[in-house]
């Protein structure tokens, strides 16, 4: 497959340059979604705080072998990433190719686990305003709890399933394309580094939701 | 003056004519003209909504029904601030100028200006659907439980309006930040930046740590809202008081993100007109830089009637008198910065000053309102009202209007005609305190905010704001008209009419499409003003009278 | 006194003569502060214009003195404005233990209130000139705001707890009271009057509303009714905690809090009595919450703060 040279952009004196501030960006907008999913978690302990035995009663109900695999996959694809970047530093783009597939497929996993964890707790009456069932002790703030799950884990699935369509992005449009050399592999990283942070949400989630009580 | 339409020479806005090359430009230029039709538009609807109200409030009895007042309020608002506030000055003049301030040939990430620019009409198409549905009355502020649980109007829509239009806040602060960091011309270090750049650089770092936060909160209250399950209802466990806190925690910043890009502006103007460094560059970058990070220390300076641990108020209050001091430096510098200058009171340097004396007004009210004891009294009222419109209407929409006027022959090549510009300079000025300081008397006087009636005897006063409404009106309409004038017979302007000395008066006007043909090298400060000789000197060293 | 300030309102309370004073004061020292930059601005365009004779020699360089002079004079200025104003909002904020108790209760679009001897009105209070009054308020729907603008009082009233608010009027007279936080379609009429009387008038207007049961009475009708008196009564098997002399003493909470026996406190456990269960007691209190409206809950409190005497708090 030919690799194309690619000139930076008008703005740019050079590559280097362009990877360079593409890299800023990235971290850029990192923080503004650390100040996102922070506020929410902020409000989360706020009720947690308020109403500590209730939130861990309707923790209890959160499917802890769900959570956990999920993390193992996350953190799993995060190796893979890195792996993959490391492959395009060293120019192995065939193993480059495989480790963005292999890392797309374990976003997939988590969200397939992710799926089939919703259907659980749909059976298990917890989807508030659908056919929550408070359990009892858990009024009024054990509904609250499931609020902050469904919202937390379903605005880290839109962001998880983003990262799943730039890492496709990148393997089926620039790196087939020859975009993606030894020399410049900045879209790769910047897509790395959004997939690492989208990783860090789910360590701080899944203490918060599934760990609730449970020493 | 020509009255004779003359074409102007290849540039960036007549390079290419097709639809294309304008919805689908990467060009910061041209998707600054984009930003500023469309923030032009909304400016109309939210003033449109104000000429309602006023006229309503002319007489106790009124024109609208009371449900339609509390509409009209509520959209006033929304509108004013997201939709116009905001955006209008960092996506128009700093879209424009900021590349070529610091010599640059665009902006970091075109495509994501460019997307910028969607979504914020993608946001405002969403709240016309509120509006067009029957409009949202909860003011502004959507304070619980009476969004969440009570209101019967368009809230869901609105939130979600105020959710997409944040990421454009998001997309435009990003933007900036990242191209003041990178793409600097060699030369062009931090502390030879004009300062308009320093205003922007400053307000977005405030819109990207702010603007998340309420992206958050529009989340929660569209959930709240949608399924009702008691986040902010007492009932169930809920605390009405939290939305105001999470609500005001973004919404302090952003009336510092209204504010700082004026003061940028202004910073420029005052610079220009009288011939002369500002007084104290350093202390002005550092004055706004501490507003930036400042204002997120003062939120709950709102609430302090609203059931906040009273030695919690009292931290607030502090924090709110300590924000105000970077304000006062500036203020009193910019006055200094008229001593011993060579001042010309041309259009732009009037609606400078104006923003001075209007921006000192504001800001003392401020005070006022940050002593506990007196926001106890005026909190809620027309006081209150009259103050943040003193701020946000005196100051920062004179602010953009100088710019706009200043930096008008730059970006069309045409001058607009000085003596209308002066006559609605002043008049805006006129009919500012005509329609706001009569505010704040009926704010003393007990008159609440956001009530479609009021006792006879308040009349007078509000017969007193609501004509100079329609001064005030008369003085933003007399641009929209005499600067589409200026587009077709307007005289020609050279490359640099005013005689000022920032990087994007060394290009033609209009600039050509890359800005600069090679990247300029800076050498010198970024007001070379020499009062005592009468002359300026450009970054290529040349001494000019 | 003020009446030679023009367009001032009316004062007619205690607290509203300490608020007139510092608000002068501010006034002066922004009025001052104006003067300065305007003084300055039309001195230095005029002087400086273009094409004037003045001698632009001799530009100051070293800007920083007066930039720390002029920042450490405000800021010297703010802080005693500051100072000033926090103190009287502690003051304001703060509610003593008032010579007369009345209960608030707000909803969309009408304030409600109640005396201790019974007495109902609907958008009015009447109060007797120089005694303190305490407000107890309460929201039944939305966040109202309860403002007496000759008082220079102000208060939101937040559903779900109680606010409370004092003053101590000192000229009989008829004042406004506005609703001041945006609640609804009808917020702008939700407005009422504070009646200031001389005693006599106010004994005599107490005496003709042909009321005779007083507020605490009808809690304890109430208490009955509800069965409060099931557990909390004298003779009950059930182990309670006993509510005579509760009111205003400390109390421990089952998660180790200690709290303040005051009216929120009586309203919290009567509609959250899970949350806040005292210490040694079992977690059997049924919940009420949705069962009591607000003005039957100020009832019981008022009846709850009769019943004994002070307890000795540690």
């Amino acid at each position: 497959m030919p690799s194309r040279t690619i000139a930076p952009e008008l703005q740019y004196a050079d590559l280097a340059q362009q990877g360079d501030t593409a890299q800023l960006g990235m971290w850029v907008f990192i923080t503004t979604e650390t100040l996102f999913f922070g506020a929410l978690l902020f409000t989360y302990f706020l009720y947690r705080n308020a109403y500590p035995h209730q939130f861990a009663l309707a923790a209890r109900d959160a499917v802890l072998w769900c959570g956990s695999v999920n993390i193992g996959l996350i953190m799993t694809s995060s190796l893979t990433m890195v792996l993959a970047i490391n492959a395009a530093a060293d120019g192995r783009r065939r193993a480059l190719a495989n480790w963005l597939l292999a890392t797309a497929f374990l976003g997939v996993c988590f969200l397939a686990v992710k799926g089939f964890e919703y259907y659980l707790d749909y059976g298990d009456h917890v989807v508030p305003a659908v056919n929550f069932i408070a359990k009892p002790g858990e009024a009024p703030a054990g509904e609250l709890f499931w609020v902050f799950y469904f919202v937390a884990t379903g605005l880290h699935a839109i962001h998880l399933t983003i990262g799943v369509g730039l890492v496709l992005y990148i393997l089926l449009w620039r790196v087939r394309r020859g975009e993606i050399t030894s020399v410049y592999y900045a879209p790769l990283e910047v897509v790395g580094l959004y997939w690492s942070f989208v990783d860090t949400v789910w360590l701080f989630l899944f203490p918060a939701i599934y760990l609730v009580g449970r020493s | 003056m020509s009255s004779v339409a003359v074409e102007l020479p290849p540039n960036y806005a007549n390079e290419e004519h097709t639809i294309g090359s304008w919805l689908l430009t990467r060009d910061h230029k041209r998707i600054a003209l984009l930003f500023f039709a469309s923030i032009t538009v909304f400016f109309f609807v939210g003033g449109f909504a104000a000429t309602l109200m006023r006229l309503h409030l002319a007489t106790p009895q009124g024109l609208l029904q009371p449900s339609v007042y509390n509409r009209m309020f509520t959209m006033h608002g929304v509108v004013m601030v997201w939709f116009f506030l905001i955006p209008s000055i960092p996506t128009t003049l700093g879209n424009f100028f900021i590349p070529m301030m610091i010599g640059a040939h665009d902006l970091a990430f075109p495509r994501i200006n460019l997307a910028s620019w969607y979504v914020f009409n993608l946001s405002g198409l969403v709240l016309l659907y509120a509006l067009v549905m029957g409009g949202v009355d909860t003011g502004w502020t959507f304070y619980t439980p009476f969004s969440t649980l009570y209101s019967n109007s368009y809230v869901f829509a609105a939130a979600m309006a105020v959710f997409i239009n944040g990421f454009s806040s998001i997309m435009t602060g990003l933007n900036f930040v990242v191209t003041i960091h990178r793409l600097r011309a060699p030369g062009m270090t931090w502390v030879r930046l004009p300062l308009f750049v320093w205003g922007i650089y400053s307000v977005s770092l405030v819109m990207l740590t702010a603007t998340p936060v309420l992206a958050m909160d529009t989340v929660l209250l569209a959930v709240e809202r949608f399924i009702g399950v008691g986040l902010f209802d007492p009932r169930r466990g809920g605390d009405p008081l939290l939305w105001q806190h999470m609500f005001w925690f973004y919404s302090h910043p952003a009336v510092y993100i209204m504010i700082l890009p004026a003061m940028g502006v202004v910073s420029e103007l005052i610079a220009c007109y009288a011939r002369r460094p500002i007084f104290g560059y350093a202390g002005m970058t550092i004055a706004m830089m501490s507003i930036a990070i400042l204002s997120f220390f003062v939120w709950a300076h709102h609430m302090f009637v609203a059931g906040i641990s009273i030695y919690s108020a009292v931290v607030f209050s502090l924090m709110t008198y300590f924000v105000a001091v970077p304000s006062a430096i500036k203020v009193f510098n910019w006055t200094v910065s008229l001593h011993k200058g060579r001042i010309i009171f041309d259009a732009p340097m009037i609606y400078a000053l104006g923003f001075v004396l209007l921006f000192t007004i504001g800001g003392l009210t401020g005070l006022m309102l940050a002593t506990l004891a007196i926001d106890v009294d005026v909190h809620a009222t027309y006081f209150v009202i009259a103050h943040f419109h003193y701020i946000m209407v005196g100051a920062t929409v004179s602010a953009f209007f100088g710019g706009l006027h200043y930096w008008w022959p730059k970006m069309t090549g045409r001058f607009y005609p000085e003596m209308w510009a002066r006559f609605a300079a002043i008049l805006t000025f006129v009919g500012f305190n005509l329609t706001f300081f009569p505010q704040f008397i009926l704010g003393y006087l007990g008159m609440p905010r956001r009530s479609y009636t009021y006792p006879p005897e308040w009349q007078a006063w509000n017969v007193l704001s609501s004509a100079g409404a329609s001064i005030l009106a008369v003085a933003y309409l007399l641009p929209l008209f005499y600067l589409g004038w200026s587009l077709v017979w307007g005289r020609r302007a050279g490359p640099n009419p005013w005689g000022a000395t920032g990087l994007e008066w060394t290009t033609s006007s209009p600039p050509p499409k890359e800005n600069f043909e090679r990247t300029p090298v800076v050498k010198l400060g970024p007001y070379s003003y020499d009062p005592e000789r009468g002359s300026y000197i450009t970054q290529d060293g040349v001494r000019h009278a | 006194m003020y009446q030679w300030v023009p367009f001032w309102p009316r004062t007619a309370a205690l607290n509203a003569v300490v608020v007139n004073n510092l608000y002068i004061a501010e006034l002066g020292v922004c009025g001052l502060i104006m003067a300065m930059v305007v003084g300055m601005m039309v001195t230095f365009c005029i002087r400086y214009r273009n094409g004037s004779a003045a001698s632009r020699a001799g530009l100051a360089q070293k800007t920083w003195h007066f930039e720390i002079g002029w920042t450490t004079a405000t800021l010297v200025a703010f802080l005693v404005l500051f100072v000033w104003g926090a103190s009287i909002y502690i003051w304001l904020y703060k509610s003593p233990p008032g010579d007369i108790e009345v209960y608030v209760v707000a909803k969309q679009w009408m304030w409600k209130i109640q005396h201790p001897g019974g007495q109902r009105e609907i958008n009015a209070l009447h109060v007797p000139v120089d005694k303190t009054i305490r407000l107890v308020m309460a929201s039944q729907d939305v966040i109202h705001s309860f403002f007496v603008p000759a008082f220079r009082i102000k208060h939101d009233v937040v559903p779900g707890t109680y606010e409370t608010l004092w003053f101590k009027a000192t000229e009989p007279g008829t004042y406004k009271l506005e609703c001041t936080q945006y609640c609804g379609l009808q917020h702008a009429t939700m407005k009422g009057e504070v009646v200031v009387m001389t005693p006599p008038d106010y004994a005599g207007w107490l005496s003709a509303q042909g009321v005779n049961q007083s507020l605490a009475q009808q809690g304890e009708a109430l208490f009955r009714e509800h069965g409060c008196s099931g557990c909390h009564g004298l003779n009950s098997t059930v182990h309670a905690p006993t509510l005579d002399g509760l009111y205003g003493s400390l109390v421990h909470l089952q998660d180790g809090s200690v709290r303040r026996a005051d009216e929120r406190y009586i309203r919290d456990c009567i509609l959250a009595p899970r949350t806040f269960t005292v210490a040694g007691y079992p977690p059997v209190m049924p919940d009420f919450s949705g069962q009591i409206g607000e003005d039957d809950l100020m009832k019981l409190v008022a009846y709850i703060q009769s019943i004994g005497s002070q307890r000795v708090s540690r």
